[in-house]
């Protein structure tokens, strides 16, 4: 054999092994290196964090409620279960500019058994992109299968 | 056998300096006429998104970024093989020279996403799987250049930084399948994607031209570095010559 023959071997090889290993390593990091937990993972009580951590799913329609002092409460579903979330502007700032009923969020703070205590609110952006008028003709046509708008 | 020798006399240094010549012209036109339309076009004709309003255009410098930086990547990543394997200097010189590039282009990407995300999520940086890989492609990079710098025969640099960029190509799919895999604030993948881009026409076709604007120019500037780097190793084996008589 060839030197250049073995150098491409023992190249080919290494990355074989390399790419084993990297699998096996997310394979066993698994679900931990998820960002956000879903309502029915924080009620099922599995794997939920004590202190503060995430919690992500989509604003159920109709939820909303804000009250004098412009702190806010909604749910949040994934499908199948939701939650309740309260969430204070005057303490932790404003709602992002994509947050309304329907639409993906992402809010970190602490569940206390009944309820999710927010500190802070992202608004998740799903992969769709169009201009107004597309989107208006989309649900004219009864096509629409994204979120609510308003 | 004959093939091989066919492909030896591309990595010529000579015809190398001779075939780059040639493109640089008509590269340097296309990415100067790409960039025109493509900015033009995204930034100006294209219309609003109907959520994001005029933030969705910082999506035709975001996405082009990002996907060049994960290209350049596996351009280094392939010459740093090449030359571990066959020990042509060109192959190593490809590699080192496009390392400054990729590491633009993520430095790019990170940039431009932050601003989006400040508005549009709410914040400029979350640690999810996706922004945390982006950020690790970044550090690949200018950790490879650094070992680069930290060995003075390039004979020994080539083959350490060449190891170092071979193990960071791992990190490539982790990037494209994050947002797949695990739970991420980012969104999934918009055009590259089972079932066709879920994005207007009228916004994919300038985010397009933008990618190819972004290719093109990566070819100027790869060029431009490689002839320089060339030239830069002639400059040090006369000096040493000199020195030496």
């Amino acid at each position: 054999m060839k030197r250049k023959h073995q150098r491409a071997l023992f190249v080919g090889a290494g990355l074989a092994v390399l790419a084993l290993a990297t699998t096996l390593v997310l394979n066993s990091l698994g679900q931990s290196l998820n960002y956000f937990l879903m309502p029915t993972e924080v009620l099922a009580g599995e794997d939920v964090p004590q202190g503060t951590f995430q919690l992500g799913g989509l604003v159920s329609d109709g939820s909303f409620e804000a009250d004098d002092e412009m702190g806010v409460s909604f749910q949040v579903e994934d499908g199948s279960s939701s939650l309740s979330v309260v969430y204070d502007q005057v303490a932790h700032g404003l709602l992002p500019d994509l947050f309304r009923e329907g639409q993906g969020v992402i809010v970190e703070g602490q569940w206390d058994g009944s309820q999710f205590v927010a500190s802070r609110v992202l608004a998740k952006h799903d992969e769709n992109y169009m201009p107004p008028e597309v989107a208006e003709g989309l649900k004219e046509m009864g096509e629409w299968r994204g979120e609510e708008t308003p | 056998m004959k093939a091989m020798s066919r492909l030896h006399q591309f990595a010529n240094p000579m015809r190398f300096a001779r075939l780059s010549q040639a493109i640089l012209p008509w590269a340097i036109g296309l990415t100067v006429v790409l960039m025109a339309v493509g900015l033009y076009w995204g930034l100006v004709v294209s219309p609003v998104d109907y959520q994001q309003g005029d933030t969705v255009r910082i999506m035709y410098v975001h996405v082009p970024a990002a996907w060049m930086a994960m290209f350049t990547y596996v351009f280094m990543a392939a010459a740093s093989a090449a030359g571990l394997i066959w020990r042509h200097p060109l192959a190593d010189i490809a590699a080192k020279s496009a390392a400054p590039i990729g590491a633009g282009f993520t430095f790019l990407a990170l940039v431009t996403g932050a601003l989006w995300g400040q508005p549009m999520w709410g914040t400029w940086w979350v640690w999810d799987g996706r922004l945390t890989s982006v950020l690790i492609l970044f550090f690949l990079y200018l950790g490879y250049m650094a070992l680069w710098q930290a060995y003075d025969e390039p004979a020994k640099a080539s083959r350490a930084a060449a190891i170092l960029a071979l193990v960071g190509v791992v990190n490539v799919p982790i990037i494209h399948y994050s947002v797949e895999w695990w739970n991420t604030l980012h969104q999934p993948a918009s055009v590259l994607k089972i079932g066709g881009p879920s994005i207007d026409p009228s916004m994919l076709w300038p985010l397009l031209i933008m990618a190819l604007a972004f290719n093109a120019y990566f070819v100027v500037v790869l060029l431009w570095r490689m002839r320089s780097e060339i030239l830069a190793r002639r400059i040090h084996i006369v000096l040493m010559q000199r020195a030496a008589s």
